[in-house]
């Protein structure tokens, strides 16, 4: 056998004939032996797959999927030993896969599902207390310039589709008849202990939320989220930040000091 | 169960191993997050869980929060799968230095991996692959164990593997290569017996001489599990080490044979597909306790006889 390059090739391209120097004990076609290594290989994957991705497994059923996941794991198989997070390209690539492309949100349903794995295994960190959010928040002339840090598991996912209400419907919590998979829907994940949490943001909130994500303060994120929604709400969406434990750390810009 | 006494040799190879296996001679389960909750409730009563490293390299949520909470009261086994010490390519050094801080944040009782390669170049398989049994992968696995444990500052366990094919180029039986190996590195033996069943039925090796053939003296865990059954080409049994099953009634009797030899030792009821509700993985590992209980009663009566 020429060395584990060849078991390798073999194990990654199922129209390869098995590598050479396999030996069975009764002198029985090593194929059908060295397919369970194939079999072993890419089931796995696709497993890990589905555990990620059990929402977007119900959009489109199991039998597309897992062909779709089959597709995946051989163009893109893990680079790293550690599979939580096999598959963050995945997203990508259901996109442009067009067997799915008769269910446009498929692709931003994976993205929320694979932010509450992020979220999930994020690092812990400790809010920010209520009373120092309140001083610094009561600091008028400073507030512009205002820093907001955010809990290591925060993510956001802004679609134009009801990607929150698709979700919720396969948790039980909603109904999918009732869903128009058409309405643009933003969403916050967060996971502040042991449980990740998924809520729902208006336009303006998942645009502000992007800027200060992107490292913009609260003057200037305010500021864009404002030009872009006349219905933006800067105290209804600090709200909901405080309640859901998402602000870990709020510091004054250096950079606005003159 | 009291006094236990370990057959397992208290020293290793590696220059700066400082640490002993010394997990307690009583049965523990694999930990599951689907089981954290209720361990947390219920504190069962086990002598050890075990985790796959690689699930635990994450940065925080509930993984860490439950591991710690249980590590506060049960010895812990950490048994790597991604090390890929079979493997052509060089060991990937930021994997060993993410196992060492896993190890010592967690300062488990024992860190054990297998013999077999998961990677190659930059892609994980995830599967354990099999190696030929010859001069030049003895001296690739001895190498790689010895960085391992001059790394990690600890002896490992290594673990015999479930095979579906054999090697032409192949110049040793497995049970000569492992013992060489243990003999070389100083790392102790995982005993997995469904392993040894598995592969002994796929390539109509004899049970209890595989068994007798092994380092016994160096084993430090045991592990059980179940299997799948399928046919090979021609029809013969072919047996696939699925972790999806309860453990099989020939593994119960193998095991057995292996605790007449052994001595009582901590073993592991393994379950990594189809996870059952706890108690169920709690039922086989209180059969695997009753009959470590057994193992040390002979044991003793056989002292005092002699």
């Amino acid at each position: 056998m020429n060395g584990q390059q060849e078991f390798f090739e073999a194990l990654l391209d199922p129209e390869q004939p098995p590598p050479a120097g396999l030996t069975t004990w009764n002198g029985s076609d090593p194929a059908a032996r060295f397919a369970v290594y194939r079999n072993n290989m890419v089931v796995s994957l696709i497993d890990a797959l589905a555990d990620t991705y059990p929402v977007t497994q119900e959009l489109v059923g199991e039998e597309l999927f897992r062909a779709m996941s089959r597709l995946f794991v051989s163009a893109e198989p893990p680079r790293s030993r550690v599979l939580a997070f096999y598959g963050e390209s995945f997203p990508a690539f259901i996109e442009h896969f067009p067997p799915a492309a008769s269910v446009p949100y498929l692709a931003d349903v994976a993205r929320l599902e694979i932010l509450r794995v992020r979220a999930y295994h994020a690092s812990d960190a400790d809010e920010l207390p209520t009373d120092a959010i309140a001083q610094a928040l009561a600091d008028a002339d400073g507030l512009p310039k205002l820093l907001i840090g955010f809990h290591p598991s925060v993510g956001i996912v802004r679609s134009q589709y009801a990607v929150v209400s698709l979700w919720a419907a396969h948790q039980g919590v909603a109904d999918i008849s009732t869903v128009d998979p058409y309405a643009p829907e933003n969403v916050l994940v967060i996971r502040p202990h042991l449980d990740v949490e998924v809520i729902r943001l208006n336009a303006g909130a998942s645009d502000f939320v992007a800027h200060l994500l992107q490292g913009a303060s609260l003057g200037s994120a305010a500021e864009l989220a404002s030009l872009a929604h006349a219905d933006f709400d800067l105290a209804g969406i600090l709200g909901l930040l405080i309640r859901a434990h998402a602000i870990s750390s709020m510091k004054t810009s250096r950079r606005t000091h003159p | 169960m009291t006094a236990p006494i370990s057959t397992v040799p208290q020293c290793c190879g590696a220059p700066a191993c400082a640490q002993e296996t010394n997990l307690p001679p009583r049965a523990g389960v694999g930990l599951k997050p689907e089981h954290f909750r209720q361990i947390v409730e219920t504190w069962p009563d086990l002598g050890f869980f075990e985790v796959h490293a690689e699930n635990y390299m994450v940065d925080g949520g509930p993984f860490h929060h439950y591991l710690t909470r249980i590590r506060e009261r049960y010895p812990l086994s950490i048994h790597g799968v991604g090390l890929s010490i079979g493997g052509e390519t060089p060991l990937d050094p930021a994997h060993l230095d993410k196992l060492a801080s896993l190890i010592e944040r967690y300062a488990p009782q024992s860190f054990s991996e297998h013999l077999a390669w998961a990677s190659h170049g930059e892609v994980f398989l995830n599967d354990l692959l099999p190696v030929p049994y010859n001069a030049q992968t003895l001296q690739r696995v001895c190498d790689h164990i010895d960085q391992v444990q001059a790394h990690l500052k600890r002896r490992m366990l290594l673990e015999n593997p479930a095979t579906y094919v054999e090697f032409a180029a192949s110049s040793m039986a497995e049970t000569e290569f492992i013992g060489e190996v243990l003999r070389r590195t100083g790392c102790g033996l995982l005993l997995d017996v469904n392993n040894v069943y598995v592969s002994c039925i796929n390539h109509n090796r004899d049970l209890h001489a595989t068994i007798r053939a092994l380092p016994l003296r160096a084993v430090g865990e045991i592990h059980l599990a179940g299997f799948a059954r399928e046919h090979d080409a021609d029809g013969d049994p072919l047996l696939i080490d699925s972790h999806g099953s309860p453990v099989a009634q020939a593994v119960w009797r193998l095991y057995e044979y292996a605790l007449d030899r052994v001595g009582p030792v901590a073993t592991l009821i393994e379950r990594d597909n189809d996870i059952p509700p706890f108690d169920v993985l709690f039922a086989e590992a209180w059969h695997a306790e009753h009959l470590l209980r057994a193992a040390d009663r002979k044991m003793r009566a056989q002292e005092i006889g002699a």
